[in-house]
């Protein structure tokens, strides 16, 4: 498969990709069924909710103690993985990331790299670049490959090809695979990219994967998946590269059982996954298989923003399990590609502002009710909303005012017109008497009540002012009351 | 929790101007029951509307000029689950190193959603004497994750005799209002309210009930907007109240 | 400044907290999985059957007579053996029957011979290290003498489960072999064939590893195959 164009929708456009989204009832119809499976399946892996209470509460807690000694894990880990023959490398930004891998790959002259499921691959647009090095970057999750062929990208972090029916995907197959017949059998089709891709694993010069868990105590990366392109991945080929936020560090190895258990659960509902593969090394003398050199490539790309500030630093206790896309009414109206940016949802909205910058994904941090369904199932318990509500701060406060820790894009979203409406509000509604004025002249002038009201009409009749005030309905009463 | 003599009602800003007659029939109603209800005419609004939309500032401002207003310690009983969420929840953030904070954490110990309050304050049995009929309920969000009230609604309406509850698809799903939200993602907004707008007239429910003026403005603005059926949503304190006689 | 420095500067420079690390432990104390040989064994089996796993129960003697069975009956063409002692004992048995499948011993290293593993190898058998009941999981530390491709690359993978290291969960496996005292390269948790249900979240099995797992599962004394598929089982 050759290098295929990749369709971007940029987070800028946020509003104008979700109003599209909404008119696909196909999609609308695809994602309601499948988060509904989802939400469900979760739900039944969690019979106790004595044992999920207790479980998340366990795993927010490691957590937190992980990040709150990040820098120390960070030089422990690269310790112990240098201790086990693994080269740990360090990117502040997705370029440099890309030279790393780059580099590593063409050392060896390398044409064709096979990758298991990364997200922070996606988000340093590793194949975009490798390609344009004459390196062929194959995806082997069977989602990935999916949408790699479809010259797309991913709409989940767990499912990326979630958006897609059967009858897309054998359209899709049989249009780019050569001899592909048309069929919507999902073995079949299994069965199709499973024989393509075990070709790939034997051929491939180079493996790359995630990381869900670096163990600082052992040196030891660990995969969780399903479908064993992961161990194929850091299996068959001589060399694998590792790539993973240095968020992901743990401190012990027990750190993983319960993070395990709950990202498992939270994101599919299942028990456990098929394999959780755990590196800890390169092919030792003596050992007859196995990559004969790891790399593990930390990048930052922001995250140190999120890390310096101590409400906003709960981001990073994020497992990826995908539960908040899963439950939230908006990622389930509009799906991933809507939002523009490599993590969707109400993780998307939170992450992407220290990744990208509040000035281009201004409209993230409000494309949320606030309903608080994610928080309510997150299993490292992120107070998403609460995040959501300081990034609209960060966003509406005046770019030039000084603060501890301003983040990117500071003010992206504030405009005077916004800040002045507050203002007007807060000295109506902070002072009795104008209030009363207020209420007093609304209800009186409610015959003038304007037909449209930005927004608000395009599903509503007008709000309309009752004809009189509480307040003047209850002072009423206790005259009437004094009266008798 | 022992019975009350008073409580203050803190109307908010929405059934103030909105639905006054929701406010008015929550006080009948806690009157009927025997509890006098001290509305201070100097309240405005928890300030919530701009704190979720970023601007903590203006919000602590108007919430500070509601701190005076509650002096006695009753109960501060409030008619909507996400206005008593700010005060219960979002207040002792909002004020977190301000010098009120004490007298702040004091007010909202004090705060109880109006479902809430009658179900375990009260224990309230009512006595239906309407006619048979079929209810759906919406729960807020706040009240759903906020203050974990979402079975007093339910328990409320299932002490009533003659009306049957009727579960609605997704019935914990958000209906879209979200406060500033629905005017600044209209679209997304749209989607969600038009959903559970046809959620509840799908669930056979001849009428919905809900304890949150923002959730029951945007439902009903929805569905007085499409005209597709006569399905309405009232005020649980409304319903209440005509349920047991007290509404002339 | 290298980027290394760079990062860790910059999280250094951030506000500290001091948290405790949190009783692991004790979480499983508080909800232990019933410490019962029996009822262990019944829900690991209940478990590892409900991903597609098929279960042979058999016991320290007899397990090259059940593996030769299966493979009478299941007829793999080729199948790939480790070069140690319970690898021998299977080539034994097998060669006693009718039909004996190609045998070929993981003898050197894989590099001059990936394309056959990958296109010549129909199963492989290896041991298994211990078991977890919980979760329905299979604990694969994979070592010189049995490498790692054995139990991913061959659509059939078989494998021999000493079920008297069967622990409740993976806590208790960790904690009681003490893994964090040293990993060896790789270590794995099988819970079942590979999988996916990527498309349109259709359950399929047999993604890129093992389309069958076959476990010969022995039995200590005492406790025989009827008790395990006993009703309620
Ligand atoms: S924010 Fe929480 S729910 Fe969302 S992906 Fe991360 S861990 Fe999962």
């Amino acid at each position: 498969m050759n290098s295929q164009p990749v369709t971007l929708y940029p987070s800028r456009q946020f509003k104008d990709n979700a109003r599209a989204a909404l008119a696909d009832t196909e999609l609308r119809g695809s994602l309601r069924s499948a988060m509904d499976f989802l939400m469900a399946k979760r739900s039944s892996a969690f019979p106790d909710t004595d044992e999920l209470d207790a479980l998340r509460t366990l795993g927010e807690a490691i957590r937190q103690r992980c990040l709150s000694r990040l820098p120390e894990l960070l030089e422990q880990l690269e310790e112990r993985l240098t201790a086990n023959g693994v080269t740990v490398h360090w990117a502040e930004t997705p370029a440099q990331a890309n030279a790393i891998i780059h580099g590593l790959v063409a050392a060896r002259n390398g044409t064709l790299m096979v990758k298991g499921k990364s997200m922070v691959s996606e988000e340093i647009e590793l194949n975009h670049h490798l390609e344009a090095h004459g390196i062929q970057a194959l995806e082997s999750d069977m989602g990935e490959y999916i949408v790699q062929m479809a010259g797309e990208k991913p709409t989940h972090i767990i499912m990326p090809a979630i958006h897609k029916t059967k009858a897309q995907i054998a359209r899709l197959f049989h249009e780019k695979l050569p001899d592909t017949p048309y069929t919507e059998d999902v073995d079949a089709l299994i069965r199709i990219g499973r024989n393509a891709l075990r070709e790939a694993y034997l051929q491939a010069d180079v493996g790359l994967s995630g990381v869900n868990f670096a163990v600082a105590e052992t040196g030891t990366l660990c995969l969780v998946e399903n479908e064993g392109n992961g161990r194929m991945c850091t299996t068959v080929p001589d060399l694998h590269i590792a790539i993973t936020g240095i968020e992901k560090v743990v401190e012990k190895l027990e750190d993983v059982v319960p993070l395990y258990s709950l990202l498992t659960r939270s994101a599919i509902g299942q028990p456990i996954t098929t394999y959780f593969n755990m590196i800890s090394g390169p092919r030792r003398p003596g050992e007859k298989d196995g990559p004969r050199e790891v790399h593990l490539v930390l990048l930052d790309n922001g995250r140190s923003q999120a890390y310096a500030d101590q409400q906003l630093r709960k981001t990073l206790q994020c497992i990826r399990c995908g539960a908040c896309m899963n439950h939230c009414p908006v990622y389930s109206r509009i799906g991933g590609h809507a939002y523009g940016t490599t993590y969707p949802g109400p993780i998307g909205e939170i992450i992407s502002p220290h990744l990208l910058g509040l000035e281009n994904t201004r409209d993230l941090p409000t494309a949320s009710s606030l309903c608080g369904a994610c928080g309510e199932v997150c299993p490292v318990r992120i107070p998403i909303p609460e995040m959501l509500m300081r990034l609209r701060e960060e966003s509406q406060r005046p770019a030039g005012e000084a603060v501890d820790h301003p983040l990117r894009g500071q003010g992206a979203a504030a405009s005077t017109t916004e800040a002045l409406a507050w203002r007007a509000w807060r000295r109506v509604y902070a002072s009795p008497g104008t209030y009363r004025l207020f209420g007093w002249s609304a209800t009186r002038l409610r015959a003038l009540t304007p037909p449209t009201q930005a927004g608000w009409t395009q599903n509503h009749v007008p709000m309309t002012p009752a004809p009189k005030t509480l307040h003047e309905l209850v002072r009423e009463r206790e005259a009437r009351r004094k009266e008798s | 929790m022992s019975r009350p003599s008073d409580v203050y009602l803190f109307g908010t800003c929405l059934v103030d101007l909105f639905m006054p007659d929701a406010g008015m029939d929550a006080i009948t109603l806690l009157e009927t029951l025997g509890i006098r209800v001290h509305f201070p005419q100097a309240q405005s609004c928890c300030g919530q509307p701009a704190y979720t939309s970023g601007h903590p500032r203006e919000a602590r401002d108007v919430a500070r000029s509601q701190l005076d207003l509650f002096p006695g310690d009753w109960p501060i009983v409030v008619p909507s689950g996400s206005c008593g969420g700010m005060l219960k929840h979002h207040w002792p953030t909002l004020f977190a190193g301000e010098p009120e904070q004490e007298r702040v954490v004091a007010i909202a110990a004090r705060v109880v959603e109006f479902s809430d309050f009658l179900l375990n304050h009260l224990d309230w049995q009512p006595v239906d004497t309407g006619p048979a009929t079929r209810v759906a309920v919406h729960t807020s969000c706040s009240a759903r994750r906020e203050m974990n009230v979402h079975t007093t609604s339910w328990a409320l309406v299932d002490r009533l005799a003659n009306v049957t509850r009727v579960v609605h698809d997704h019935e914990s799903e958000c209906c879209g209002f979200g406060g500033t939200f629905s005017i600044k993602h209209p679209d997304i907004a749209g989607a969600m309210v038009t959903d559970k707008a046809r959620a509840l007239e799908d669930s056979g429910a001849i009428e919905f009930v809900t304890a949150d003026a923002g959730c029951l403005m945007n439902i009903n603005g929805k569905l007085a907007l499409d005209k597709a059926t006569p399905l309405r949503g009232k005020h649980l304190a409304s319903f209440l109240l005509e349920r047991t006689g007290g509404k002339s | 400044m290298s980027a290394r420095e760079s990062i860790l500067a910059k999280l250094r420079a951030a506000p500290k907290t001091a948290l405790a690390h949190p009783d692991i432990a004790a979480h499983y104390q508080r909800f232990p999985f019933p410490d019962d040989p029996v009822g262990k064994l019944r829900h690991w089996a209940r478990m590892m059957r409900s991903v597609k796993t098929e279960i042979l129960w058999t016991d320290a003697t007899h397990w090259p007579e059940a593996l030769a069975e299966w493979a009478d009956h299941r007829r793999p063409a080729s199948l790939l053996l480790s070069d140690t002692p319970h690898g021998h004992q299977a080539a034994a048995a097998l060669a006693t029957r009718p039909t004996v499948p190609a045998l070929r011993y993981f003898d050197s290293e894989l590099d001059g011979w990936k394309e056959q593993l990958f296109h010549d190898v129909e199963a492989a058998f290896t041991r298994v290290r211990c078991g977890i009941a919980a979760t329905g999981t299979l604990v694969l530390w994979p070592d010189a003498q049995e490498p790692r491709t054995m139990s991913l690359v061959p659509p059939i993978h078989i494998a021999l489960f000493d079920t008297t290291t069967l622990h409740g969960d993976f806590h208790s496996a960790m904690h009681q072999e003490n893994w964090a005292a040293g990993m060896p390269t790789n270590a794995v948790l099988v819970s079942g064939p590979s999988k996916t249900a990527d498309i349109q979240l259709t359950l399929a099995y047999g993604a890129h590893g093992p389309r069958d797992l076959v476990v010969l599962a022995m039995l200590p004394d005492g406790i025989s195959p009827a008790m395990l598929e006993e009703e309620g089982a």
